[in-house]
């Protein structure tokens, strides 16, 4: 409804929530096959000054003619002028920036979507449970529990790939171990150098004892994974309120207005992609939902 | 004639070829004029210059699947139910541009868009319609991110509501209560009588467009009349929908039989996604020139009967029909409620009457509430 | 990983254009691109394309667009020998991707037609059917369409040029139809239309001058052609109309082919 009349010609809409920023891609770093983090900061440096996001968070990349993705944060959000994005090549856009090279421009949009709670579980022991490119949004948790390691009980991370081959950030691996993160890997095919455990990660819970009283689950994986993680945690009494579980869908516009990453009632780029297990339980696993 | 224009408020009769001054006024404003015209087979909204590109005499003839346009018995200006139209593809279009990309130097730059918004007069907004605005806008506006597309033609619109009193065979308004009487949010509201024009004037924007209009106060024997216009109405309405138990009804439901029946009759032809007047699912897509050069980012009207909607890495959420299908309904009648507080169904029967196998949402309801 | 067709040298990605049993109305397709042809041949090197020019540069091409259907013994030789020349091949228009409207004699015996339509049959060598590209090579991508939309071929050419999978939608005509506001020729008017289970790519031209869609783009990603040929009984087709309306120009793709099939064992 019109209060008054305004001039005949209207406000010019400009890109509003849709804008990219051109970022700069400063490093590259290989983690296993087709799968590589890339260090990137914005050209602005009003931006880059000003540009902060969450463990867990998201944002839209984007590559002119491509178009949009999105894509966790894999970098320590204590440092977010230095943005780290894991990115595994699989698809359009991804399969693009994996021709990019070390001073080569990309897009950035966000950050989007809820983080990990890390304030309000501070005092819990942490059991992050994921498996192949889903630790990439979990390591922004580690850093920060590294950071703040006085802040929280034990920390495990329970870590499955394919092979020995596919485990990402293995270099850091010694350097968590040191500073007191539990570590328990398996892979799906081992090699003949592969010391650890072969078979599916929610196994790995067996060798462990939890106090479902003061314990946390993050997991973040493909659905199936962390459906045996759901299993095995509440089988251990964890309840479903203290079990957080990142969900991929088809992120598209990043803001709640594109309809694409529905799930029930749940917008996935604004109120995920992390989800207390208790919010979603009445959907997870409703098949094709 | 008055001096003055109406209070807001207030109630007056105009004569009905007097619309046109109102309509003189608002192209005088600087408005477009959006309104109901006939397009050959149905009464669709588009640029009007005055009365005389109303549907003056027709209306139309609805059930599932089939629309016919036919004569009336008499000149009313109003009188037929909504068509395959909304007013949603002037608030958001079905294509739209959002912005350029140019590369330079190496980086890119955005380039914004350089034409202001149109102004649009919307005539002959129902009270349905006027819902399904007020849904979008909630949408689009409602969230902690603003659309700046619909933001600059919304915050300049001109609603000329009427009331319906022409509901069709697929109309359900009245189960909702989103007709036939228009709720809040107009500018100026009509009600059509024999001769004259009730006219409700909603804001002050509505009052100075009466500023050449003769008018006399309403009588009482006048609102007597539109009143019972109104209860016949809503007693005419080809359709009912019981919304009591929504959204638990459907989330209860989610592994029904029915959903595959239905799904044995759907096409997945997104027809009841695209006709929905609350329906926003969009996709932006990346064109480019062939020198890889220039870039546009150009949205688009999308929806969740296709397949590639719901693509994630490794394949679709949602491949088959059952589960779009499912998807679509619990979204309106379920999750929209949880997303925006409002059911996401304003019982205009579009889906019902434009799907071109004639699924009935009000009877798909009644089924999973073991109705039928 | 490298997919990008455009090298970094500064050679130009070698294009060729090459047609089967087909009426080259998808080749001119090409040539109607008009005000941008000059800038695709800017892009691209046009090694082969006898409708612009009788010159052939020899393989490998880049990207290779191949229209018509396969019909002769001699089309399996040629379409082979094309396949192992070109890096990105697209079958282009109805017939490369469904056999085309000849795909006909598919439902037929071959043998008769010759022997009344040729004075001297002897000379005839066919084959008995009229099938897609794709029956005999692998196809990078198909294009679909009676003929295919211009607008289509340059975003395929365009993603390819820049390093993007070229992708086309695969819902149904009536997204487009709806997005540009036709009424529903079926709704409105009681007119037959295979809109809802074709793909889109035409922007729903035909409704948009009041005729039903004949399928040229053929079937949409999720078909429902059981559905709608109910709803084309009730509008009072006959059993054997909807066998012709579904036996068009992309009939033989295999939607289509097993409702026309279905109609046709009704009739029986």
């Amino acid at each position: 409804m019109l209060n008054t009349i305004t001039t005949a010609t209207g406000p010019t809409p400009d890109a509003g929530p849709m804008r990219t920023h051109p970022a700069r891609i400063i490093a590259i770093k290989e983690e296993a096959y087709a799968i590589a983090t890339y260090e990137i900061e914005f050209e602005d440096p009003a931006l880059k000054e000003a540009y902060q996001f969450k463990a867990g968070q998201f944002n839209m990349l984007y590559l002119p003619g491509i178009g949009e993705a999105p894509i966790s944060m894999s970098s320590d959000p204590a440092t977010p002028q230095v943005i780290g994005h894991t990115i595994r090549y699989a698809g359009n856009l991804t399969r693009a920036i994996s021709r990019l090279q070390v001073g080569d421009v990309i897009g950035v949009r966000g950050p989007y979507g809820s983080a990990w709670p890390l304030e309000q579980i501070e005092g819990d022991d942490l059991c992050i449970v994921t498996g192949g490119i889903g630790l990439a949004p979990l390591r922004p948790v580690i850093y920060h529990v590294l950071r703040h390691r006085e802040r929280y009980g034990r920390v495990f991370l329970l870590y499955g790939a394919r092979t020995p081959d596919d485990m990402l950030y293995e270099d850091e691996f010694e350097s968590w171990k040191q500073q007191g993160i539990q570590l328990y890997l398996t892979v799906d095919r081992a090699d003949p150098s592969w010391r650890g455990h072969v078979g599916v990660v929610p196994m790995l819970f067996y060798l462990l004892r939890l106090d479902p009283k003061k314990t946390t689950v993050l997991t973040c994986g493909p659905e199936i994974m962390i459906h045996f993680v759901i299993y095995e945690a509440m089988a251990r009494r964890i309840p479903k309120e203290r079990i957080y579980v990142s969900m991929e869908r088809n992120m598209k516009c990043g803001v709640g207005i594109c309809g694409h990453c529905q799930f029930g009632p749940h917008f996935v780029c604004k109120e995920g992609p992390v989800f207390p297990y208790a919010a979603i339980e009445p959907f997870f696993g409703v098949e094709d939902f | 004639m008055p001096e003055f224009t109406p209070n807001i408020g207030a109630f007056v009769s105009i004569q009905k070829s007097d619309l046109q001054r109102v309509l003189e006024a608002l192209k005088q404003a600087g408005f477009t004029l959006i309104g109901p015209t006939v397009d050959e087979s149905a009464i669709v909204y588009g640029e009007i210059d005055g009365i005389d590109d109303l549907p003056i005499g027709w209306t139309d003839r609805q059930e599932p699947a089939s629309y016919r346009i036919v004569r009336r018995q008499d000149e009313a200006f109003f009188g037929y139910t909504v068509g395959p139209h909304s007013w949603k593809k002037f608030l958001f279009p079905p294509k739209q541009r959002l912005f350029r990309v140019e590369k330079k130097n190496g980086s890119f730059q955005v380039v914004d868009e350089e034409e202001p918004a149109p102004r649009f007069a919307f005539i002959g907004v129902r009270g349905c319609e006027l819902q399904a605005i007020h849904i979008q806008d909630r949408v689009f506006l409602g969230g902690p991110y603003q659309d700046p597309n619909y933001k600059a033609r919304r915050q300049q619109v001109f609603v000329l509501a009427v009331n319906c009193t022409e509901p069709g065979g697929t109309c359900f308004c009245a189960s909702l209560g989103t007709g036939p009487q228009v709720g809040s949010g107009f500018d100026i509201a009509l009600t059509e009588l024999d001769d004259t024009f009730i006219v409700e004037v909603g804001s002050e924007v509505g009052a100075t467009m009466m500023r050449n209009v003769p008018w006399r106060p309403t009588s009482a024997f006048e609102l007597q009349q539109a009143r019972e216009a109104l209860a016949t109405a809503v007693k005419a309405m080809g359709r009912q929908l019981d919304t009591s138990d929504l959204p638990d009804l459907l989330y209860n439901n989610l592994e029904h039989e029915r959903w595959n029946q239905v799904a044995a009759r759907c096409l997945s032809c997104a027809n009841c996604t695209m006709v929905c007047p609350t329906c926003f699912c969009n996709d932006v897509l990346e064109v480019s020139d062939l020198k890889g050069e220039q870039f546009e980012r150009v949205r688009v009207w999308d929806s969740c009967f296709s397949i590639e909607f719901s693509h994630v890495h490794g394949g679709n959420i949602r491949p088959h029909t059952r589960a779009r299908y499912r998807q679509w309904l619990t979204h309106k009648f379920a999750s929209w409620i949880d997303q925006f507080g409002i059911l996401g169904c304003v019982g205009c029967g579009r889906c019902i009457t434009w799907c071109p196998v004639g699924i009935d949402v009000t009877e798909e309801i009644d089924a999973i509430r073991g109705e039928v | 990983m490298k997919r990008k067709i455009k090298p970094d040298v500064k050679s130009k990605p070698k294009l060729a254009v090459f047609k089967f049993t087909s009426c080259d109305g998808c080749q001119l397709s090409l040539l109607d691109a008009e005000d941008l042809l000059l800038d695709i041949a800017d892009a691209v090197e046009i090694a082969y394309f006898v409708e612009a020019r009788d010159r052939r540069l020899p393989g490998p091409y880049d990207v290779t667009l191949v229209e018509g259907s396969v019909s002769t013994p001699e089309h399996i030789e040629q379409i082979r020998e094309i396949r192992e020349e070109s890096k990105f091949l697209i079958a282009i228009g109805a017939c490369a991707t469904a056999g085309g409207i000849q795909a006909l004699r598919n439902w037929r015996n071959v043998d008769e037609f010759i022997n009344i339509v040729y004075a001297h049959p002897e000379y005839i060598d066919t084959l008995e059917t009229s099938t897609p590209i794709s029956e005999f090579v692998r196809v990078d991508f198909e294009l679909r369409g009676c003929p295919i939309s211009k607008y289509q071929l340059l975003d395929v050419i365009t993603a390819l040029l820049i390093g993007r999978q070229p992708r086309t939608p695969t819902y149904s005509v009536c997204i487009e139809c709806k997005r540009r506001g036709t009424p529903c020729v079926m709704v409105s008017r009681g007119i037959a239309c295979l809109g809802p289970v074709t793909q889109a790519g035409c922007n729903a031209i035909c409704p948009s001058v009041n005729r039903g869609c004949f399928g040229c783009y053929g079937p949409m990603e999720a078909p429902n052609t059981d559905s709608l040929g109910q709803r084309l009984e009730a509008l009072g087709l006959a059993p054997a109309e909807i066998v012709r309306l579904y036996r068009n120009f992309s009939g033989y793709a295999e939607a289509f082919r097993l409702a026309s099939d279905a109609y046709e064992e009704k009739i029986a």
